[in-house]
């Protein structure tokens, strides 16, 4: 009798494990699938928008021939600009004090209020914002929209700089200690220099993740055709660009909204890219 | 003795000393003894006497895990380092440290020696000090070469002997170690053994170790504790080959431990 003579099962168990992977692999490959008809789509169609003036000159009027997008990538730098320069700061400091106290009365109100600015509705931070801004300074402006965007982007970039900071090795802030130095001088010259690199990652991530967004954007940055450099005046964006393009009845602006479209999928890849080369360097 | 030639004697007078962790054990129990100035005292016991617990009371590091309780008097300088009036901060600069798993910063090897001197306001050359460091560790002839290289490309045995320079660049009186051999090769154990018998003619220096013939090897003095208690400390020499606690020499003939 031979030792295989007993594996009548055997066929029937390579078949449910053949079945079992293509179970898995399908729904993979259709969400692989999605994404590629969505860059695909935004490629084709935006791609004939594409020349030096799309990126040099500003919006015109309906039937002007030309016109680009130059007011709206610079505006999009500037509300950017201004949402990274506040919530990073801030973040950083929010995250130090969840990870160095994280048993304080201020820390748990601090996951309270994190964890529930993530739930609120970036068109209601937008309306928010009009209303303590907007109204109170007089103007649509660059900075209010860029700080709509910063109160979007605090609770990412706090979580993901806290889990970061959490993966730095208790021994390095114990030898900091254990030289006599304060505990501030030590979370600033050892902690947060050790999770420089995920930090930036969480940084790069977060801004990948408000660059489109168009509701906050709204009532605050609220748009604007000329090219403007001064951020207490309203400011053009690519999403405000996209958003009043594609609900035009112009087939040219329509092309252009997928320009736009097709800038900002770039620009967003080209940051998780990034975040992801810098991953892959230092697991290195 | 009066206290005057205590104070001369003695580096580090501790009373009654008792830690007790959050969650109720009881650590370390009133825990009294002169640890002479200069010298190595080494403190051995088997592995949960409380002995590291000990040790991590004279520098206040005690209180980085939340929860734990330290009565009795700890007395440096003339003073209890758990007088209501010390700041934990200015006495670590005083007692410094060397932790088990060696624990540079992640940051060049001047930088190692020269972050915790800059904030402590070194006024000096610090090239010069970040060089009389590690020569004081014997590590000069091996990183001079390579200062600005991170401090983690260095070997096990090296990072320690930076992690023994970053603390003698403060000039503290005394080093405490807690078992900082125990994650080394032989020879790197032998290096640093070689170093604190050079080291102890200006510092004090209290070691932890599990190895008794590490502790016959280079200390002066021997406390051996047990279950939280100190059950006896003399003088190296006597404690191994009389010891008067029937315990201790359980102990160091290897019944039991």
């Amino acid at each position: 009798m031979g030792a295989f003579d007993h594996d009548e099962g055997y066929r029937l168990r390579v078949r449910k494990n053949a079945a079992f992977t293509w179970l898995v692999l399908l729904p993979s490959l259709l969400v692989l699938a999605i994404l590629a008809v969505i860059v695909l789509t935004v490629f084709l169609k935006g791609v004939k928008a594409l020349n030096p003036r799309f990126f040099l000159e500003t919006q015109k009027p309906f039937g002007d021939p030309g016109g680009g997008i130059a007011n709206g990538i610079v505006g999009s730098v500037m509300v950017l600009g201004i949402a990274a320069l506040v919530s990073v700061p801030l973040s950083i400091l929010a995250a130090l004090h969840l990870v160095e106290k994280s048993s304080s009365f201020l820390s748990t109100l601090l996951r309270l209020v994190v964890d529930s600015l993530q739930g609120i509705p970036s068109i209601v931070i937008g309306v928010v914002i009009y209303a303590w801004m907007v109204v109170s300074l007089g103007s649509f402006s660059a900075f209010s929209g860029g700080i709509a965007l910063a109160l979007i982007m605090i609770p990412t970039v706090t979580t993901s700089i806290q889990e970061v900071l959490l993966l730095v090795p208790a021994s390095y802030m114990e030898a900091a200690i254990s030289l006599g130095v304060p505990r501030w001088r030590a979370s600033l010259g050892i902690l947060l220099p050790a999770a420089k690199s995920g930090i930036l990652n969480g940084v790069g991530l977060g801004i990948a993740r408000i660059s489109g967004e168009t509701a906050p954007l709204l009532f605050t940055a609220f748009g604007n055709p000329f090219m403007n450099l001064n951020a207490a005046k309203p400011t053009g964006a690519i999403p405000l660009i996209i958003y009043e393009y594609i609900k035009s009845p112009y087939a040219d602006w329509h092309e252009k909204a997928w320009g736009a479209a097709l800038i900002l999928v770039a620009f967003v890849f080209a940051l998780n890219m990034a975040v992801g080369a810098r991953k892959t360097d230092k697991s290195r | 003795m009066n206290d005057r030639q205590t104070h001369d004697y003695a580096a580090l007078v501790v009373r009654s000393l008792n830690i007790r962790y959050a969650d109720g054990h009881e650590a370390v129990k009133d825990m009294s003894c002169v640890f002479p100035r200069q010298g190595v005292t080494a403190i051995i016991g088997p592995s949960g006497c409380g002995k590291s617990t000990a040790l991590r009371a004279f520098n206040r590091m005690n209180e980085l895990i939340p929860g734990t309780e330290t009565t009795g008097e700890v007395i440096f300088g003339g003073r209890n380092i758990y007088g209501a009036d010390m700041d934990p901060v200015r006495i670590r600069r005083h007692i410094g440290m060397v932790f088990q798993k060696p624990n540079p910063f992640p940051k060049s090897v001047y930088e190692n020696i020269a972050w915790a001197a800059r904030i402590h306001g070194f006024k000096g050359g610090m090239d010069a000090l970040v060089e009389s460091s590690l020569r004081k560790a014997a590590l000069w002839e091996e990183v001079k070469d390579k200062l600005k290289k991170s401090a983690l490309s260095l070997s096990g045995g090296q990072q320690q002997r930076l992690c023994i320079a970053r603390t003698l660049a403060l000039e503290p009186e005394i080093i405490l170690m807690d078992e900082p051999t125990s994650a080394l090769d032989p020879i790197s154990t032998s290096r640093i053994e070689d170093l604190i018998a050079d080291l102890k003619k200006d510092f004090t220096i209290l070691i932890v170790t599990h190895n008794m013939q590490q502790a016959g090897r280079i200390s002066d003095m021997t406390a051996f504790m047990l279950m939280g208690e100190l059950v006896e400390f003399a003088p190296t020499k006597r404690l191994f080959v009389h010891p008067e606690d029937e315990r201790t020499e359980r102990y160091i003939t290897g019944r039991f431990g």
